[in-house]
């Protein structure tokens, strides 16, 4: 079976909510929608306080050229346009919203018939995605629109489909295929005649068995597209490790996959396009697992963006008394959450709840050169020298050694026996040396 | 509610810790332990204790009392330390040496440059050169494998079959009449022979290799290229002239070698970080054993490859980095 050679770690799977059906999460009351869900330039906002709002309506513009859409999640009154805290922990501008029975904006088919007919131009594909607000659901959220767009003189050969959810817990990705998987295969259509491309690989990791058969029944006889089954690694999920684990192909530093003649997408990315395409439906709602040891009724719920992060818990069995971390994205990469409060956003994949034992760390000891750490790099890289040069701000040090190539997949931090701070350490370094490349290019 | 706890990514770890490696490896030293309890008898499980106890000693009187920091006794490393010192003692050593040895190791070799993880050499080498010069006469006198000895003195000793072959060379003998002198391959690979209490049984030192990779405490990159440079090195003066050298396989199994690729070599705090720089730092090991041994004053020449290569690992850092993602491509 396929998989990316360099680096990569085997933490724990537990997957406990690999047979949860997808729950239909009721509204809230109040929900917030952040202006900035999206990697990029945060949306200019089109609505003021006391304006109505309907299901599905573009509230906030994006703009700028790395930017997207967003649209009301729900039917109700804006009560203010104010700052709240996200997942990032930072105070961001969200568009506050008193929810009330949804009434759908005009020309969306809510309706569940599958709309199966592609004979969309490829531009119009694109201005679809874009006006709908998709971005790409793996966690990264960038804007879907630009990725469907091949910049001059490249050439896409391969659209890959990125079923492999290697984050433990997490398995958003995994109902979806079940669930959702003739919507997927048709948005997976779509988004090759936007490319322009002939073939589609979809990337899915062999603890999924009953996904591969699943898509691979569905699919029937079409030969474009294919499903590769995957051997378990982490972090296998991300876009070069794909890559390179699917067609061998390796994305050179510090340049994207079109490099290579690849565009890839999450399954849940290609949901959502064809639900744009298709049903004229903006990106308002997303699959999100709820999931923890202590959790009494861990779930997946289809859930309305803006909803906070409390209401899901609550209604997978309520925060337990002995919660210590509440993260929001999966154990190896996801961010802990500062507040409960924090709405859903489109880069939420899952909550993870941890008991106060499981949210501390090992006490750091001294590093014993033990290697594991360049072992279990994807990129290569030397985790515990670029921790060490970080530390010292060797800036310089630190892009002659690649940090940038770092994607902070914490494969390092997880390994190390010392129970080293690798990855803190790094990032410091990355966002120190990043600004220094900044600042000598301009 | 209680507050949260927010700290950056991963939040779950393995759950692999300093004194898991530390106390897998003194686990992989059983077999060889036994073994040379069994040919040494009650004085070498007296060295080993005094080697492990006044190790733990200097190891918390220095943390105490000089750099009154955090103790760090309980890690293992420096069970380790005297574990491996011990086994490249002869089982007669006076054991105040051993604690003068310990002391060394310990004090000079490991605590001076920061504790572990910091220290350039290899402890236990330091503290066994370190006696070997002080007390040349006490560290090359071997005693003769006994079943279940368990007299402290009078101790018959004889040389070991590197001495012999050195011995021999040196009069002016040729190998296959000093090779009639030594055991034959079979007792030498289960250990029947003079020499450090741990270096004797190739055997029993190969299966706790197996076990430490295994467990990947180490990779099999350092002790295969120790290894595979040895046999080339002696292989190729055999073949030329097998009057005078003697063949790789004796080598394998004699002296240090097999501790030394297996359990010295591969500490990791001492050693390159990279695969790469760890074969490169391998063939050096085995390059220079095999100079000392073939051409050197001294019979055996493991300790002093590997302290000598311990000197190159910054360097070997340097100059061979692991392989990065994307750096050459090649997508054809």
């Amino acid at each position: 079976m396929k998989t990316f050679r360099l680096g990569g770690v085997h933490p724990p799977e537990n997957k406990f909510t690999a047979n949860q059906p997808i729950e239909v999460l009721p509204l809230p009351e109040l929900i917030a929608v952040p202006l900035a869900q999206h990697l990029g330039v945060p949306a200019v906002p089109m609505v003021a306080k006391g304006d109505q709002v309907k299901t599905g309506q573009l509230i906030a513009r994006g703009e700028a050229f790395i930017s997207a859409h967003v649209h009301a999640p729900a039917t109700g009154t804006v009560t203010k346009i104010d700052e709240i805290t996200d997942s990032s922990g930072y105070r961001r501008k969200s568009i506050l919203i008193k929810t009330e029975a949804d009434q759908w904006a005009d020309g969306i088919d809510t309706g569940t018939e599958l709309v199966s007919d592609t004979s969309h131009e490829p531009e119009t594909i694109v201005q679809k995605v874009q006006e709908m607000g998709i971005v790409g659901l793996g966690g990264a959220t960038f804007p879907s629109h630009v990725k469907l767009k091949v910049p001059k003189g490249k050439k896409a050969e391969y659209l890959i489909i990125n079923g492999v959810e290697c984050e433990p817990y997490l398995t958003a990705d995994h109902r979806l295929m079940l669930e959702k998987c003739d919507e997927m295969i048709v948005g997976i259509r779509l988004q090759m005649k936007a490319l322009g491309v002939s073939r589609a690989i979809i990337g899915i990791e062999s603890n999924k068995p009953d996904a591969i058969e699943k898509v691979r029944r569905t699919l029937g006889g079409d030969s474009a597209i294919q499903v590769i089954p995957l051997k378990v690694k982490y972090p296998q999920g991300a876009e070069k490790q794909l890559i390179k684990a699917v067609i061998n192909r390796e994305v050179p530093s510090g340049r994207l996959p079109i490099e290579v003649g690849c565009v890839v997408h999450n399954v849940g990315t290609a949901y959502a396009v064809y639900e744009a395409v298709q049903k004229n439906k903006p990106l308002i709602e997303r699959v999100v697992t709820v999931v923890g040891r202590s959790l009494s009724k861990p779930s997946n719920f289809l859930v309305r963006l803006g909803t906070p992060v409390s209401a899901l818990i609550e209604a997978a069995g309520g925060l337990p008394g002995d919660t210590g971390k509440i993260i929001n994205g999966g154990p190896m990469m996801g961010k802990a959450l500062n507040d409960p409060g924090t709405p859903v956003t489109k880069g939420t994949s899952g909550l993870l709840v941890f008991t106060g034992a499981e949210a501390g760390r090992k006490p750091v000891q001294h590093c014993i050169r033990c290697a594991r750490c360049l072992n279990a790099c994807p990129m290569g890289l030397e985790p515990y020298l670029l921790a060490q040069l970080a530390d010292k701000q060797r800036d310089e040090d630190c892009e002659q050694e690649r940090i940038m190539d770092c994607m902070e997949c914490g494969s390092c931090q997880f390994i190390c026996p010392s129970g080293r701070p690798l990855l803190d350490q790094i990032r410091v370094g990355k966002s120190r040396t990043g600004k220094m490349i900044r600042e000598r290019a301009s | 509610m209680n507050l949260l706890t927010v700290s950056g990514s991963p939040h779950v770890h393995t759950g692999e810790s300093v004194s898991k490696i530390m106390y897998g490896v003194i686990f992989s030293l059983v077999p060889a332990m036994l073994v040379s309890f069994y040919f040494f008898g009650l004085a070498a499980i007296l060295v080993t204790l005094t080697a492990v106890v006044a190790c733990l000693a200097f190891e918390y009187l220095i943390q105490r009392y000089l750099i009154r920091g955090p103790l760090t006794i309980g890690d293992g490393s420096a069970v380790v330390t005297g574990v491996l010192l011990a086994f490249n003692v002869p089982s007669s050593l006076p054991l105040w040496m051993v604690v003068i040895g310990s002391a060394v190791a310990i004090g000079m070799a490991k605590m001076t440059f920061g504790g572990l993880g910091k220290n350039p050499f290899n402890p236990a080498l330091v503290g066994r050169v370190f006696l070997m010069i002080s007390f040349p006469v006490e560290m090359t006198s071997w005693p003769k494998p006994t079943a279940f000895s368990t007299s402290l003195t009078d101790v018959v000793t004889g040389p070991t079959p590197l001495d012999i072959l050195k011995g021999g060379l040196a009069r002016g003998e040729q190998v296959p009449e000093i090779m009639a002198r030594v055991p034959d391959y079979v007792q030498l690979l289960m250990g029947n022979m003079g020499g450090s209490i741990g270096e004797i049984s190739a055997i029993a030192l190969l299966l706790g290799g197996l076990y430490m990779l295994f467990r990947r405490i180490i990779t099999w990159h350092i002790p295969v290229a120790y290894l595979g440079s040895v046999i080339v090195f002696s292989g190729i003066f055999w073949l030329i002239d097998p009057t005078h050298y003697v063949d790789p396989a004796f080598h394998l199994v004699t002296g240090g070698l097999m501790l030394g690729a297996l359990y010295m070599a591969t500490d990791m705090v001492t050693s390159p970080m990279s695969a790469r720089g760890m074969i490169v730092f391998g063939v050096g090991c085995g390059v220079l054993t095999m100079v000392i041994r073939l051409f050197g004053a001294y019979p055996e020449g493991v300790s002093f490859a590997i302290l000598i290569m311990n000197a190159f690992v910054p360097l070997i850092n340097r100059g061979f980095k692991p392989k990065r993602f994307g750096e050459e491509v090649n997508n054809g």
